[in-house]
């Protein structure tokens, strides 16, 4: 079964890759959809089976891969509940893209190719989701890395997409560096990188005892204990999920990334692979919570890109980079949930995440897809009464992305218990910075409030912006599309109620059955059950502030953010430019390297190498080798005599000095 | 199993050929037909040949197979031929290789077909001549001969700058085999021998240890080429017609490697040991260095050949850090890159042939005409980027975490060209393949023939099979590899011992 769940998006992406042209556009969409479909009822079995079941850790060994010294990898699937929730979320919302994109691509030219790509990513997903060892989970890693390349890519006509994907592969390269590195420390410190030998030794690893300050590690010039050590290789660990998962300062290539179609932009960089970051975390528990210093800048860099991205959401005109950044911040709450130790609190909000971040994009493609390909949300507005579906599905994306429920009960969206439960532990949690942590997701979860309810309200309230020929051929998506999102809907209403208990609440123990690894001295679960009601309100009022905030801005009151706008011109150009993130690497990685590049060419090899070296020789030899030239006659008979007496005179001596 | 020779059957199969084309007159189209037909067919059959030499090779044996001597009577030095783990795959990779070579060159030489054909063959002699020669005066033959077909493929059949750069390639190579031949000398002097597997168990004095480990160093760090003696590859790359930059970067640079894990590592391990860090600051140079450069290049040859730069860094990495990853990493990344550099040199010959510039910024946008192209270049992007998956990350790995135990500084540096590569890779697809399809000369382009697809879609098997499966390869070599490695430490343990028995 695990095999078919694994494989058979890679033997979908096959078919439609390599014989899309004969078999036409509509054969590969069918194949691959089915598969998908097929691949979503096997992974939801398997959640049955293994999550909600009694099943144990299972261990599939598919074949041998690279076994170098005492260095022993294979392919392999290891499958716990983990896995599971994994295999649930990336291959249910493929599902549902693959079918939504039958109606979304339906007039591209290079239909099979997409499909493909699609598909190929979700099989590089799901390698990284079931692997075994550190090294698929890379294979994986940078598998999902090409197929986003690919995807962003697509439209490669569009120059801005072909250097958003560019970008996005090598910001990506960038922590995949670090991750490498996180690989080698491992496989110091355990001899292994296999996740069953590194887990089991890493429980005798903790830092205590006599030979707490013995050096295990010597690294970059540093001599490292073993505390040290955890806290170097889960960073450099951390950093690959910096990278992947879109956290600051390696955030800079999500946005960009919505160049690609939007059924993409919902699958890979909203729901699944920029969680890579999130489950790689989570998978390594038990490393990471040895490490309290490593965790502390988790919690950090989550709160700061939640808070970041926020801020910038608020005044994006484009669609999909509000909802772009709101994902960016989305992660950010996932990280400071891994921070503070919250594990399952940050898979539920990964799960979770996945249907209303699903839904909410592509349900922004739907809008997309009715205005003629506008993006621009300044050239919409008044689209509720024509295209009601969308309407409604946004708005349900929205309220559960904002967290609407009523508090001190159990009725309430998905966000509203997950979101709500990393807020309210991130006030409990035993962190020096947990404080710290709080206060930004709560604002952060004000501004996100705002800029959800702002697009709602500038794209389908107040009268159209759009040229009336556009609005004349505004039209609700057809059923093939609508019906993706009315599934998804259904998850972000009631994945939080069902599932609540079993991600973060009193099934806790019997659903992961260890696979999430926590110390004995952590019990955030215990305590966020204990929080202080004024806390348990926070979230829900930062929320019922940025509804208000946002209906007074966009429908009471039109004039307020421009006024606002003009009056605080720095601030808002400052949001506007995303805090120039990408002015500052520009110059600092990109311009320097370019210009460092030449300069090694040109002085480098051109002046200084070339100029002492073979050019110098060359000049000086100019007179003899003038003479030497009438020696060459350019038959090849003469060379090959000149080389055999060569040859016969070097035996001679050979034999003569040997006679000595 | 074989009592036939077949290692010496297998190198002299080429030379073969060439009596057989020699008398074909090359002035008419039938005749270089022939000549192109006969050539093929003898680097196929020599191809097949060499599958025995595969097939009766004992993976679980450290030491020399097949072997072959034939005693020069007196003079201590022999014909002496055999593979082990470490030369087995070399002689397998030439042999495969120079059939694609011969294809390549099908339609885009037609000017002295005759001679062209006689310097491949007599090249691939060479090459497999060098790879099991086991004694070291033949295989210095072997070595520098080898040269002389090279220099006349790139000085005869090579771009506008050919002179030059078939000079600079002479210059910079002289200066090495001089050198070697001098310690050669030096050590038949102190051994009493020239056998290659006797050598290995002779202790050289470890003052000699290190002038002669220099003396070869010069003339392997050249092959290799590794920073600051690389400046002949681009130029010589450029010039080359296709075939020839395709053995260049297949097969002569990893004479280099390969005579660094035959005589330095082996012969001289307390000098080895000694210079590491000189190597692996010169190879994390390399790595950083010609990246940078790569990614400022306007001529695409001229880019891929400085990646090859970069990639040769990482193999002189892993074979210093002398130990099962680093060597076996090396190896398995010098077969990898000859598989991968040789392809991407044939999809720059592709669209070259087509439009007989290599400027990238004459292209641009050849997806819109050239998807099955597109596809493959970006499969060997990608494998020279080292995604894995593709051939090119088990080496790129196997090298970074031999290094990583090596020294971490070491690793640290080497492992930027990960992001390095990511760049000049894909901002070179980007300009060549994606955008649209604006120059008018483009528009006209076909996509791949049959006798490209004949050529690129083996390859790509190969490099993706190996990516997902390298346990062929890594198999062949890890018991070779185990025996250098243990005997290496050993020396060194030994010299250890020695040096405090004294105090």
């Amino acid at each position: 079964m695990y095999h078919a769940i694994v494989f058979l998006p890679l033997l979908g992406a096959l078919v439609a890759g390599l014989f899309g042209r004969s078999i036409g556009a509509k054969a590969s969409e069918y194949v691959t959809s089915l598969f998908l479909v097929v691949a979503a009822v096997l992974s939801w079995v398997a959640f049955f089976t293994v999550a909600l079941g009694d099943s144990e850790t299972l261990r599939i060994p598919v074949l041998e891969w690279v076994k170098s010294g005492s260095l022993d990898v294979q392919w392999a699937f290891r499958i716990d509940t983990l896995t599971s929730v994994m295999l649930v979320v990336v291959n249910t919302v493929s599902a549902l893209v693959h079918i939504y994109s039958i109606g979304y691509m339906h007039h591209d030219p290079h239909r099979p190719r997409f499909f493909a790509y699609l598909s190929l990513f979700t099989f590089a997903m799901l390698m990284l989701v079931t692997s075994d060892n550190l090294l698929q989970m890379f294979f994986g890693w940078e598998g999902v890395g090409l197929a986003s390349y690919l995807l962003i890519g697509f439209w490669y006509k569009k120059p801005s997409a072909s250097a958003a994907a560019m970008k996005a592969f090598i910001v990506n390269r960038v922590g995949d560096f670090g991750f490498i590195l996180g690989i080698f420390c491992l496989y110091m410190l355990f001899g292994s990188i296999n996740f069953q030998t590194i887990f089991a030794a890493a429980a005798d690893f903790a830092p205590h005892g006599e030979q707490a300050s013995d050096v295990v590690l010597t690294l970059f010039g540093m001599s490292l204990d073993k505390a040290d050590a955890l806290t170097w290789t889960c960073l450099l660990l951390f950093m690959g999920a910096m990278g992947k998962s879109a956290q600051i300062p390696l955030h800079t290539w999500l946005p960009d990334a919505m160049e690609g179609p939007t059924p993409v932009s919902a699958l890979i960089h909203a729901a699944t692979m920029v969680t890579a970051g999130v489950f790689l975390v989570a998978r390594m528990s038990p490393v990471f919570e040895l490490s309290h210093d490593a965790l502390t800048v988790v919690t950090v860099i989550g709160a700061i890109t939640a808070f970041f991205a926020a801020t910038v959401g608020l005044v994006q005109n484009d669609i999909k980079r509000v909802i772009a950044y709101s994902t960016c911040s989305q992660l950010g709450y996932m990280f400071v949930a891994l921070g503070i130790g919250a594990y399952g609190a940050a898979i539920f909000h990964l799960f979770t995440h996945a249907f209303f971040k699903a839904l909410l994009f592509l349900g922004a493609g739907s809008v997309i897809h009715s205005v003629s390909d506008e993006q621009d949300m300044r050239r919409m507005g008044g689209l509720r009464k024509h295209i009601p579906m969308t309407y409604w599905m946004m708005i349900v994306g929205t309220i559960a992305l904002t967290g609407v429920g009523i508090p001190f009960t159990v009725i309430g969206t998905a966000g509203f218990f997950s979101k709500d439960a990393i807020i309210e532990s991130a006030f409990v949690a035993h962190s020096s910075v947990a404080g710290f942590a709080y206060v930004m997701l709560v604002v952060a979860a004000l501004f996100t409030s705002f800029y959800s309810w702002r697009l709602i309200f500038m794209t389908f309230h107040g009268k159209p912006r759009a040229s009336a020929d556009v609005m004349h051929h505004v039209h609700e998506s057809p059923p093939v599309m609508l019906v993706p999102l009315y599934i998804l809907a259904a998850g972000a209403l009631f994945a939080g109620l069902i599932f609540h208990g079993f991600f973060f609440g009193e099934e806790y123990a019997e659903f992961w059955k260890g696979a999430l690894f926590t110390l004995p001295e952590n019990e955030i679960l215990e305590h966020y059950h204990h929080v202080p009601a004024w806390v348990k309100l926070s979230p829900f009022v930062a929320m019922l502030l940025g509804l208000v905030t946002a209906w007074y801005f966009y429908i009471r009151s039109p004039e307020t953010p421009k006024r606002l706008a003009q009056d605080h011109r720095g601030l808002y150009q400052f949001l506007l430019n995303k805090w120039y993130f990408d002015e500052l690497y520009d110059v600092m990685f990109v311009r320097s390297s370019k210009w460092l590049g030449s300069f090694l060419w040109k002085k480098g090899d051109q002046a200084t190498i070339d100029g002492l070296g073979p050019n110098a020789v060359a000049a000086r030899v100019q007179d003899i080798t003038g003479r030497v030239v009438k020696l060459q006659t350019g038959y090849l008979y003469h060379y090959a005599f000149v080389m055999l007496i060569g040859v016969a005179a070097l035996v001679t001596w050979m034999m003569l000095g040997s006679a000595f | 199993m074989t009592d036939w020779p077949i290692l010496s059957v297998v190198t002299f199969i080429p030379l073969v050929t060439v009596l057989f084309i020699l008398p074909i007159r090359d002035d008419t189209e039938t005749g270089r037909r022939n000549i192109r037909n006969v050539t093929l067919l003898g680097t196929v059959f020599t191809f097949i040949l060499s599958l025995f030499i595969w097939a009766g090779f004992d993976a679980s044996d450290a030491g020399f197979q097949m072997v072959e001597n034939v005693e020069m009577a007196g003079s201590g030095f022999s014909y002496a031929m055999g593979v082990d783990g470490i030369s087995v795959l070399f002689v397998i990779l030439t042999t495969f290789l120079m059939p694609f070579c011969i294809l390549a060159s099908w339609k885009s030489v037609d000017h002295r077909v005759r001679d062209y054909m006689v310097a491949f063959l007599i090249l691939e002699t060479m090459m497999i001549g060098v790879f099991c020669a086991l004694d070291i005066v033949l295989f210095y033959v072997f070595f520098e001969a080898g040269l002389i077909p090279m220099f006349i493929i790139i000085g005869v059949w090579g771009g506008k700058r050919r002179v030059y750069a078939s000079f600079k390639f002479f210059l910079y190579t002289l200066l090495g085999s001089v050198l070697m031949l001098l310690a050669i000398m030096a050590m038949y002097w102190d051994a009493g021998t020239t056998n290659i597997a006797e050598l290995m168990q002779h202790d050289f004095p470890a003052s000699m240890q290190t002038w002669l480990w220099l003396a070869f160093f010069a003339s392997f760090a050249v092959k290799m080429p590794m920073w600051p003696v690389h400046t002949w590859l681009p130029d010589a790359h450029v010039e080359a017609p296709t075939a020839g930059s395709v053995i260049l970067a297949g097969i002569l640079l990893k004479l280099g490697g390969y005579g660094f894990l035959r005589f330095s590592l082996p012969m001289f391990p307390l000098a080895s040991a000694d210079f590491a860090p000189f190597v692996f600051t010169l190879s994390v140079v390399a790595i950083i260095y010609t990246s940078l450069v790569a990614m400022m290049q306007d001529d695409i040859k001229k880019l891929i050949a400085y990646s090859s730069v970069a990639h040769m860094g990482y193999v002189t990495m892993g074979i210093f850090a002398a130990n099962e990853q680093g060597i076996q990493g090396a190896i398995f990344q010098m077969i990898s890159h000859g598989l991968v550099s040789g392809a991407l040199f044939l999809c720059v010959g592709v669209v070259y042939d087509r439009l007989h510039t290599r400027e990238i910024a004459a292209y641009g946008g050849l997806v819109n005409n050239m998807p099955k192209y597109a596809v493959a270049f970006m499969i060997f992007t990608m494998a020279n980027v080292g995604l894995p998956g593709t051939s090119g990350f088990v080496g790129e790995f196997l090298t970074l975490m031999g290094a990583f135990r090596a020294n971490t500084w070491v690793a640290l540096f080497a492992a930027t060209g990960v992001i390095l590569s990511a760049a000049y890779a894909l901002w070179l697809y980007r300009r060549v393949i994606f955008g649209p399809l604006e120059k008018e000369n483009l528009k006209a382009m076909l996509d791949l023939s049959l006798r490209e697809k004949v050529i690129l879609y083996p390859l790509i098997a190969l490099v993706l099979f190996f990516g997902v499966y390298p346990a062929p390869l890594l198999d062949a070599t890890a018991v070779s590899v185990d025996a250098l490695v243990n005997q290496y430490s050993s020396s060194l343990q030994a010299a250890a011992q020695l040096a405090q028995g004294m105090q």
